[in-house]
């Protein structure tokens, strides 16, 4: 399974396979490029992008700010309506919240809509483990269920995979012969899970916003499938982070236009569905249960760290990695988590702690792509700089690195230490220099000299040159 | 007007030539050029990779060369990015420090920032006459904001054939230790980079941040191409010389 979660390599390791599979970064390129051109259209389209994205910041900011405010409004208008609240501090409590509703139940089999809280929490693998049978419906996460992989994008989970190997997966699943058109895997896909909404026990959805106003929950999809999962089984799970949260109405007017624009370039989303409380005796459908879990998973942390309480405003557009130059290369999967491009670098290792992504806001080159994308503005290239700051405070930073940042501490901050290392350097150089380069892959330049080359210290500094150049004077080289 | 120079420890060291343009622009558009030799690096490298005391210590050392300046003005919009997006952060523990930080920061300017913005100088009397495609640095584009002022000198260069460059915007994959440390991913990014710029055509990559030309530079150098990389400052002194060679 390449559920690369559980992974102990590193996010070079896992990159270095990446970028060997010539098919998925073509992929990914291809995609992420088509996104983005769509979303820079119907922004231009749409005009004062810019004064969305401010607006779109406030109204997170303030709800973030006042969290605990509107998560009690949003829970007891919930309740008011007859839903069922679990607040789950960690995964094993929501996990634990799901089974219980699901033995109560007599479950057996189970229909889901994407949602990425239930990968972070890996309710799939645990209910399967009692013997309970669960169907992504999500055409993306559908395909990769049954190649038993992990989403590789926020929005489009199997990005990395084209028609041919999708039919290589439908057919292993049916044993029927399918052709590789677009209208045929469709059509397939359709009548199995058509199959499945109408014989599921149980339907778990995640949740795109909560309105703290009207205790609703408001879900966004291109397939109308996750309205099927809250609509045709008795009961209704929805497990959604606890950051996911909106005042009122009115601000989900806004999330209207930022989500889908930033997401896919469309101008608006083809289902906005909006579910407030469970069946009432007058409705001709819905859910006579609904339970909803609110999963806190070391978000909580995040708030009042003044550094990093802007990563709970992320909407989960996607809009960061889909301009990600790093995203682009290395496609998701090596992310090793859950959430992957610049906002997992940034989420995984504040939501995990310890080692186990440590190495994860290193894999950027911090050029502000994607806050530049984020319709919420989030400072995810600051986030990234900061994340290295703690590890460095809290000792994790590597040996070798430690000894390099202090023999530039001592060489930068003494400019008389900095013009006798440069003269030393320039002398020791010489048997490495080729025509004015240097190709051999030595000491830490060798992840540099492995694909490029460097160039040799010039004869003379500027420092060297100046004297001659005051005042006008003639000293060109 | 007295301008102080901050000259970056890769222009000092491995490309003083950006300097010397820089240096000789200036001073052909009046402008009494300084430079004080106390002056080593902005403190990024450390800063970027966690070292926040390291940071500090460089930094400290460029703000007493610097504090007595009028303006500053240095060839790389990633070490200015660095001296006004970071520096009042990096002191905001020390009061006496913080508000030399921040006085610095205020004054010191990307090159064609000050040319443009400051001096209202867009046009240089440069003549190039060759193809030229410009990539615009991140941290020079997004961190300071300067996106405009790099174009606006290179349109008003005569005979010049400006090619716009595909995936312009997307980063070269330098990202200063990130090129070391990450260096596949940073191996690929400017792979693709690279790519982009032959496939113009062009004979000349113009960029105002020598990191990423270094990087762009490396790696068209190793697959073999002859396309020559230029900072803004030198394709405009050429072009200055150029034109002087004309008229002469």
């Amino acid at each position: 399974m390449t559920n690369a979660s559980e992974s102990s390599t590193t996010v070079l390791q896992r990159a270095e396979v990446a970028m060997q599979d010539e098919f998925l970064r073509k992929a990914v390129r291809f995609t992420t490029d088509r996104l983005r051109n769509k979303k820079q259209t119907v922004t231009a389209s749409f005009g004062n992008w810019e004064a969305w994205r401010e607006r779109g910041e406030a109204i997170r900011a303030h709800t973030i700010a006042n969290l605990d405010f509107y998560l009690g409004q949003f829970a007891d208008n919930l309740e008011k309506q007859g839903a069922h609240v679990h607040f789950a501090h960690d995964a094993a409590e929501a996990v634990t919240a799901v089974r219980q509703v699901v033995r109560e139940k007599g479950a057996k089999q189970i229909v889901k809509s994407k949602s990425m809280v239930s990968e972070e929490i890996h309710i799939n693998q645990h209910l399967e483990e009692d013997g309970v049978r669960v169907i992504e419906t999500d055409l993306g996460e559908y395909i990769i269920q049954l190649a038993h992989e992990a989403p590789s994008h926020i929005i489009i989970p199997a990005i990395h995979k084209n028609r041919e190997q999708i039919r290589d997966l439908f057919e292993a699943d049916s044993a029927n012969n399918l052709s590789t058109e677009t209208r045929d895997l469709t059509a397939f896909a359709r009548r199995r899970l058509r199959e499945a909404f109408l014989s599921a026990d149980i339907g778990i959805t995640g949740c795109n916003f909560g309105i703290a106003e009207t205790g609703s929950m408001v879900l966004f999809t291109n397939e109308g499938n996750a309205d099927m999962v809250m609509n045709i089984p008795k009961t209704h799970i929805v497990v959604m982070g606890m950051e996911r949260i909106l005042p009122t109405l009115s601000d989900l007017e806004v999330m209207a236009h930022l989500l889908p624009k930033s997401a896919t370039g469309q101008n608006v989303i083809t289902y906005m569905s909006m579910i407030t409380g469970p069946k009432r005796s007058l409705d001709h459908d819905g859910p006579t249960d609904l339970h909803v879990i609110i999963l806190d998973n070391g978000r909580s942390r995040q708030l009042g760290d003044a550094q990093f309480q802007a990563v709970l405003h992320c909407i989960r557009c996607g809009a960061c990695l889909n301009v990600c130059p790093v995203y682009r290369q290395i496609g998701g999967h090596a992310y090793g988590a859950v959430y992957p491009g610049p906002i997992g670098a940034v989420l995984s290792p504040l939501l995990n702690g310890g080692e186990q992504y440590s190495d994860l806001p290193y894999a950027s080159s911090l050029c502000g792509a994607c806050y530049e994308a984020c319709p919420v503005r989030i400072p995810l290239h600051d986030m990234l700089v900061h994340e290295r700051q703690r590890q460095v405070q809290n000792g994790h930073g590597k040996p070798l690195e430690q000894l390099a940042m202090k023999g530039y501490r001592q060489m930068f901050a003494k400019p008389g230490c900095y013009r006798l290392a440069v003269r030393m350097a320039r002398s020791f150089q010489g048997p490495l220099v080729r025509n004015g380069k240097i190709r051999a892959r030595i000491g830490p330049l060798g992840g540099w000299t492995a694909t490029r080359d460097f160039p040799a210290l010039a004869k003379r500094s500027f420092r060297d040159l100046w004297p001659n150049l005051q005042n006008g004077g003639d000293s060109d080289e | 007007m007295k301008v102080s120079l901050f000259i970056t420890c890769l222009v000092d060291n491995i490309f003083p030539n950006v300097g010397v343009a820089m240096t000789r622009i200036l001073q052909a558009h009046g402008c009494d050029v300084r430079f004080s030799p106390e002056q080593t690096c902005c403190g990024q490298p450390s800063f970027n990779s966690g070292y926040c005391d390291a940071s500090r210590d460089v930094a400290s050392a460029l703000i007493r060369a610097l504090h007595e300046a009028d303006v500053v003005v240095s060839p790389s919009g990633s070490c200015v990015g660095m001296i006004r997006h970071y520096y009042p952060e990096l002191f905001a523990d020390s009061p006496k420090w913080r508000e030399m930080a921040i006085d610095v920061a205020n004054k010191t300017y990307e090159f064609s920032q000050f040319m443009v913005n400051v001096l209202k100088v867009d046009d240089v009397g440069a003549r190039f006459p060759h193809a030229v495609t410009y990539h615009p640095s991140c941290h020079g584009s997004r961190l300071l904001g300067v996106k405009d002022e790099p174009l606006q000198l290179l349109q008003h260069v005569r005979d010049i054939q400006l090619i716009e460059l595909p995936y312009a915007r997307d980063c070269c994959g330098f990202g200063g230790t990130f090129a070391v440390k990450m260096g596949d991913i940073s191996g690929a990014m400017v792979d693709e980079k690279a790519q982009h710029v032959t496939e113009t055509g062009a004979e000349v990559l113009v960029g105002t941040d020598m990191g990423c030309l270094m990087n762009i530079g490396g790696r068209l150098s190793r697959t073999g191409q002859s396309t020559r990389v230029m900072h803004l400052a030198e394709l405009l002194y050429e072009g200055m010389r150029n034109s002087k060679e004309v008229l002469v």
